[in-house]
């Protein structure tokens, strides 16, 4: 019995029919992240116990009268970006390392209202600084269809633990990237929400104008189940909004006639790898055969949108990691002689390269004399981005294009360069300055540029659906109505 | 490039201790970086207010109302130092 790919719909039928408990569900995930994810790296931490536990709970649940929540018993893996009270959470930080929270983040919460069943804590870029995995304390995470190369990041651990079947889902975060880039690196269907759409309160802070939980999962169908279950107004929130939540699942449809799907030529950047554009133009070409009327939009800011990121990021990184002091919790060095001392030597032990970086970097661009050349300029291109997408939804419903310019490189390719996540994540970010909804969605494989093909015909690629802001639900009737029509996200990586 | 001094600055500033090697590794990522943003300068424009936030709201405010929580046990059993219920830290003055 292949559990490990089903579709969460699936799973709920079998569980709610009696013909799987969820225990036995659990220990099926548990003995697969035992036996695979040396492979992957893509666990931080296994909660087996708490796992074995909600199981047995959630079955009590299923077994007494009344109807089932959607996920009652049904397991999942969360970003360890994602607050979990009592279970280790260490945003893949040594400076986090033995961090217990003391309270569950909002969708946490949700999650365990519904009686999901948390399996672990999944590995990312340290503080989800990257776009590789390759900055987590905890070593890099590896991609399932070739173990040699990045899941993308910086929800690579998530996007991993997926694709492998360690988990039928997992929680993921974005912030310029982090959700789609590794969705289209591992070949899932990744959500980045509008932001404001989930609440932020108990994630780990990147950049709080940016962050946007969210979610990877084997089906579109999924993600719009888990968008109704993460999303809403938190009073724990103030940036969350009063916006209603659609039924998205119910309301999904796959009549594509008469959609406008723009196409903006700048997405089809230099560099981009042949494989990628030919299966997103074909992707297109499938809309256009189920209705949609495709017409090619232009933003001409597109590729400013990674320079803005290059200063807005560091500069909210630099504000949040300040909290960091070694005294409340968290790493604190055993060697200072007095209080400036603890705070110098315990962030330079606990924080790792890119963290140190961005420090820098925001502490820089903010600091007296650089803010209005460097911070100030970069918000009002932000704004200019920003107007040029309302723009272009007054001319179209989504837009489509990459959601990533390259399928998965080698590890090793981020060492170094602190360059490498503005422009591996350059066609996500524009869409995150503007706080925009988006999927990325599988629609093929590509052979890479370096020429090394694993098997098959190359890798994952993905096309990135964006929509206009808490245009969720026309997102996600976009990616239900591609994958009615195909089978992409059906393919799995031939696993040992 | 940054010079030393002012990397050493902004590690003072930011906190953070850095070794001399990582001082010169810092030189050279932080010209990187800003080198990447140059061409933002180039950007026209006039007449645009910087954006902070994108979600259209304004001042959100909950009622005033007093919450209990019981987790002062939580939070203190994650500080590495604590002396007679408060956080320890080392001397000021």
């Amino acid at each position: 019995m292949e559990l490990e790919f089903l579709e969460l719909t699936e799973l709920r039928k079998k569980l709610d029919n009696k013909e799987l408990s969820s225990v036995e569900l659990t220990k099926h995930f548990l003995s697969r992240i035992k036996n695979l994810d040396k492979d992957y790296n893509s666990f931080v931490t296994v909660t087996e116990e708490e796992a074995l536990k909600n199981a047995k709970e959630a079955d009590d649940f299923i077994n007494s009268p009344g109807e089932n929540p959607f996920l009652c018993g049904i397991p999942y893996a969360s970003k360890d970006l994602f607050s979990t009270k009592g279970i280790r959470t260490t945003a893949s930080s040594k400076i986090l390392d033995q961090f217990k929270p003391a309270f569950d983040a909002t969708v946490t919460k949700k999650l365990k209202e519904q009686k999901s069943v948390l399996l672990g804590k999944t590995n990312l870029d340290e503080f989800a600084h990257g776009s590789s995995t390759e900055t987590s304390a905890y070593g890099p995470s590896k991609n399932p269809w070739d173990t040699s190369r990045i899941p993308g990041g910086s929800s690579g651990g998530s996007t991993a633990a997926v694709a492998a079947g360690l988990t039928p889902w997992a929680t993921a975060t974005e912030t310029g990237g982090s959700i789609r880039q590794p969705a289209s690196l591992c070949g899932l269907s990744g959500w980045k929400p509008t932001y404001g759409r989930v609440s932020r309160y108990g994630v780990i802070a990147m950049a709080s104008s940016l962050d946007s939980p969210g979610a990877v999962a084997n089906s579109v169908v999924d993600l719009a189940h888990l968008a109704e279950i993460m999303s809403g107004q938190d009073e724990k929130d103030s940036t969350t909004s009063p916006v209603p939540v659609p039924a998205y699942a119910k309301n999904l449809s796959a009549d594509m006639s008469g959609i406008k799907i723009g196409v903006p030529k700048e997405y089809f950047v230099d560099g981009m790898e042949d494989g990628v554009k030919q299966r997103v133009m074909e992707a297109v070409k499938h809309y256009e055969k189920m209705g949609a009327k495709i017409q090619e939009v232009s933003l001409p800011n597109t590729k400013f949108g990674s320079l803005v990121y290059a200063i807005v990021c560091p500069s909210e990184v630099s504000s949040n990691l300040m909290r960091f002091d070694g005294i409340r919790y968290g790493h604190t060095t055993k060697d200072a002689k007095d209080l400036m001392e603890v705070y110098e030597k315990s962030r330079a032990e606990g924080f790792g390269d890119e963290a140190k970086r961005r420090i820098l970097t925001g502490t820089y661009v903010l600091s007296a004399g650089y803010y209005d050349a460097y911070y100030k300029k970069a918000q009002k291109v932000r704004s200019l981005i920003i107007n040029e997408f309302k723009d272009v939804f007054k001319q179209v419903d989504v837009l489509a294009c990459p959601s990533s310019p390259n399928v998965a490189v080698k590890i090793g390719g981020a060492k170094d360069n602190p360059l490498f996540g503005y422009i591996a994540d350059q066609l996500n970010i524009p869409g995150s300055l503007a706080g925009l909804p988006a999927l990325s969605i599988p629609c093929g494989f590509g052979r890479p540029s370096d020429g090394e093909t694993p098997s098959l015909d190359g890798l994952p690629v993905g096309l990135q659906i964006i929509g206009p802001q808490w245009g969720e639900q026309i997102v996600f009737n976009a990616g239900f109505a591609y994958q009615q029509e195909t089978d992409w996200h059906l393919k799995h990586p031939g696993l040992a | 490039m940054l010079s030393r001094e002012e990397v050493l600055k902004l590690a003072k500033m930011a906190r953070i201790a850095l070794s001399d090697a990582e001082v010169e590794k810092f030189q050279k990522n932080l010209d990187a970086v800003l080198g990447y943003v140059d061409d933002l300068k180039q950007v026209d424009t006039s007449g645009l207010e910087e954006v902070s936030q994108v979600t259209g709201l304004i001042n959100v405010q909950r009622d005033d109302k007093v919450v209990v929580e019981e987790n002062r046990e939580d939070i203190f059993s994650q500080a590495p130092e604590m002396k007679d219920g408060y956080f320890k830290v080392k001397a000021i003055l």
